[in-house]
């Protein structure tokens, strides 16, 4: 693995996707939880835990399918005409999810709450299935023609492993968004939360064991490169590590910690992606050959060198202000007038 | 139909309904800083009232752009694939810049905006409210960036790779200031700031007729009308510049605004009429030599006819002639409106004119048409090239997708942005309805106090 830019921009798109899965993860995973509880101030609670912080968190997956479109103009297009159907499906999903956060508490209307929640709920839920199901979609293979076109077919891309994939990542993200709950909510809710949470840890695990025997049984190629260079080792284990931590500190109640724990689990299992991927990001079935890799499919090296000098300007301001953002709307939450 | 007409039918409603929501963004984030800063300034508690209540409108608007807005980013690739491949290099360093510089600047901040009110002091909220604006306009720069190096390429070279021909990036300054870039977002700015104005000036002469809330009606109309007076104007300077930078840049488009087929110099205006494409010529009133004047400054001057292009490279020639009027005839309307307005308000008799007051109502839906027709002229203007002189658009199709995945997308958004617009405008109405909170005349939490004071408490 030599550094160039073409490798340095798919360490950085893989950086904004991990971003993106760290923090509307949770906010994903809130709103796949919202329907759990039949209570109006409880709900509104979950809601007003991400309102502040849940568009900022959504721009990650913006600017990272901007940044994909820049740097691998191939690979954006190859993906989003291919799998249309699944991405209108994502889109709608999304537009769902953020126009019910806005609208559901403006009105008091049992029908009308009760509508938006499922809007919210099921746009959240079925947002990281999609994405869940595209991602081992990429790691299972896709069929690519010699043109550089997608060959396949929509139902084709919902076959046994990316669905894995994608329960996996919701699993992941109802994880991540209990515990996210657990640390800003308090009383009756957090203790509900607390109790759901456990659950899905242990749904995660399950589906993170099954997961791994999966890709090592079925998808060879996804373990070549850790198979081939044992000191990568290494990562699968402080995968493995990071995950069996969220249990571990859940129960001692650290919770900053468990998901500490939960947003490392996410970057290594991105790690372990990026190092077995890598330098395909596409992998053609069942002809390799046809391959989208960071070179065949990317931007000429003038460009990405310019749109390195574009994040390293960008990215240190963006993660500073939004740590002062974060830290602003620290602490338990609070419903006032002005909350969702 | 087939996949082309369907994919340009997809994109182009999609993108109509997102642009009613991000200019009303830009315009009441201007008018917010206002507000805000007013505050700051007097101390007067109407501003923060008023601050208040079109925060929490700007909150409603700016929902609908973001869930709308990532629809188009993803459209590029689902529709237009081949496009993608041709442009990524350059138009895909403009979106990814976008994302970078003002998505996150907007949508970090906005959580201050909103939710911050009691939890950080007036000058850090004042802070936030700027780099919401801020962001806002930054969004601007960069999908104009994108948009005019579609309409003049710049700072590009064409190059084979893997066989395939593309645009790649020579000069990056060149590609950003491309010679359409600064023309464009000022008109497309200037645009925003009258959405904003308006849409404040429209609510505030309701509440005067209703003589419903009438210091917060009064003091609203004084900031909305003279942002909707001065933005107006700045339009018509940018409108000017606009049609001359078309003229030279984009001759073809220009012809096509005007329905001028025979090149010929002091070439007419025409106010009101149509075009007889068959025949060939305008039918209506016209002014003779005045577009001449407007391209050149210069009556006798020598404009360029649709008779120059071949057929094949000419935009559609009626839908370019009525969204280029009809634009132009709302700019100058709503100077009219915005400076009788802003006269009767300074006169102090405005609140007695009813008819006037009606007008104003109905002055939000100026600029919000304009702004579409705007778009459409510029976009239609620029066919049948998807990249100007480049790229024609049937060849930026996706090459994979089919006509009934697109018409059953199609469908799908048609659906959803309908009920999105319906409860938009339900919900927006009924915040009118509401008006503002006279809570808000007391603020509360460290807003309560000036900032010296709290830092006093502290110490």
């Amino acid at each position: 693995m030599n550094l160039d830019l073409n490798t340095v921009w798919f360490i950085l798109v893989g950086v904004l996707f991990t971003g993106y899965a760290m923090l509307d993860g949770f906010d994903l995973g809130i709103g796949a939880l919202h329907l759990c509880t039949k209570d109006d101030t409880e709900r509104r609670t979950l809601i007003n835990a991400i309102g502040p912080v849940w568009d900022g968190n959504e721009v990650w997956l913006v600017t990272g399918g901007g940044a994909l479109f820049a740097a691998f103009p191939n690979v954006y297009a190859t993906i989003f005409s291919g799998f249309y159907l699944a991405f209108v499906l994502l889109l709608v999903c999304l537009i769902f999810r953020a126009v019910a956060i806005e609208f559901r508490s403006k009105q008091p209307m049992r029908w009308w709450r009760q509508m938006w929640d499922i809007g919210f709920s099921v746009g959240s839920l079925v947002s990281g299935l999609l994405m869940g199901v595209a991602l081992g979609n990429i790691a299972w293979g896709v069929p690519v023609g010699p043109d550089g076109e997608f060959a396949g077919t929509f139902l084709g891309l919902l076959t046994p492993y990316p669905l894995l994939v994608g329960i996996t990542t919701v699993a992941l993200f109802m994880m991540h968004g209990a515990i996210y709950g657990v640390l800003k909510t308090e009383g009756a809710l957090h203790d509900k939360l607390r109790v759901w949470a456990m659950r899905c840890i242990i749904f995660f695990v399950i589906c993170a064991v099954t997961l791994t025997m999966a890709t090592l049984l079925y998808v060879p190629h996804m373990a070549e490169r850790v198979h081939n260079n044992p000191w990568l080792f290494s990562v699968a284990l402080a995968n493995m590590l990071a995950i069996a931590n969220i249990p571990r500190e859940f129960h001692h109640k650290r919770d900053w910690l468990a998901f500490l724990s939960s947003c490392a689990a996410m970057i290594t299992l991105m790690m372990l992606f990026g190092l077995n991927m890598y330098p395909y990001l596409v992998y053609s079935l069942p002809d390799p050959a046809n391959s989208l890799t960071i070179y065949n499919a990317s931007s000429s090296p003038k460009t990405l060198g310019i749109m390195l000098v574009i994040a390293g300007i960008g990215v240190p301001l963006v993660i500073a202000y939004t740590v002062c953002i974060y830290w602003i709307f620290r602490g338990k939450v609070k419903l006032d007038r002005m909350s969702y | 139909m087939d996949v082309l007409t369907l994919a340009r039918i997809q994109f182009g409603a999609t993108i109509a309904f997102h642009y009613l929501y991000p200019p009303l963004s830009i315009g009441l984030g201007v008018l917010l800083v206002c507000m805000e800063g007013l505050w700051l300034k007097t101390n007067n508690p109407i501003y923060h009232q008023m601050a208040r209540f079109w925060t929490r409108v700007f909150a409603l608007t700016f929902a609908i752009g973001v869930a709308t807005g990532i629809v188009m980013e993803f459209e590029f690739g689902t529709n237009w694939a081949t496009y993608s491949r041709f442009v990524g290099d350059v138009f895909g360093s403009a979106l990814a810049a976008e994302g970078i510089f003002a998505f996150f600047l907007e949508s970090g901040f906005l959580a201050v905006l909103l939710f911050g009110w009691d939890k950080v002091s007036r000058k850090t909220h004042f802070f936030s409210t700027c780099m919401v604006c801020l962001g806002a306009h930054f969004s601007a720069v960069w999908i104009v960036v994108a948009n005019s190096w579609m309409q003049t390429p710049a700072g590009y070279h064409l190059v084979m790779r893997n066989g395939v021909e593309r645009a790649e990036i020579t000069d990056f300054w060149q590609l950003v200031f491309n010679p359409s870039m600064l023309d464009r977002l000022f008109h497309v700015l200037c645009g925003a700031w009258q959405a904003g104005a308006f849409l404040v000036v429209s609510v505030s002469a309701w509440y005067l007729l209703k003589k419903w809330y009438l210091d917060f009606a009064r003091a609203s109309l004084r900031v909305g009308l003279t942002a909707g007076l001065i933005a107006s104007l700045l339009q018509l300077i940018s409108g000017d510049y606009s049609a001359r930078g078309v003229a030279k840049n984009q001759p073809a488009k220009l012809a096509a605004f005007e329905g001028l087929y025979q090149t010929t110099s002091n070439a007419p205006l025409t106010l009101v009429g149509y075009v007889d494409e068959k025949d060939q010529h305008v039918v209506g009133l016209q002014w003779p030599g005045m577009l001449s004047w407007l391209v050149a400054h210069n009556t006798q001057a020598t404009v360029t006819g649709l008779e120059a292009f071949p057929p094949q490279d000419r935009p559609p020639v009626e839908a370019s002639f009525i969204f280029f009027h009809g634009m132009v005839g709302i700019g100058f309307a709503m100077i009219a409106i915005a400076a009788l307005g802003f006269l009767y308000f300074r006169h102090g008799s405005l609140h007695e004119r009813r008819w006037l007051l009606w007008i104003l109502v109905f002055s939000v839906l100026g600029p919000q048409l304009a702004n579409q027709l705007g778009w459409f002229a510029a976009e239609v203007g620029r066919q049948p090239w998807i990249v100007y002189g480049l790229m024609r658009t049937p060849e930026g199709l996706s090459k994979v997708v089919q006509a009934n995945v697109i018409l059953t997308s199609l469908i799908l958004f048609t659906l959803i942005y309908f009920l999105l617009f319906a409860v938009f405008i339900y919900l927006l109405n009924d915040k009118i309805q509401h008006g503002p909170d006279d809570a808000d005349l007391t603020p509360t939490g460290k807003l309560a106090l000036p900032t010296e004071l709290t830092h006093q408490a502290k110490a």
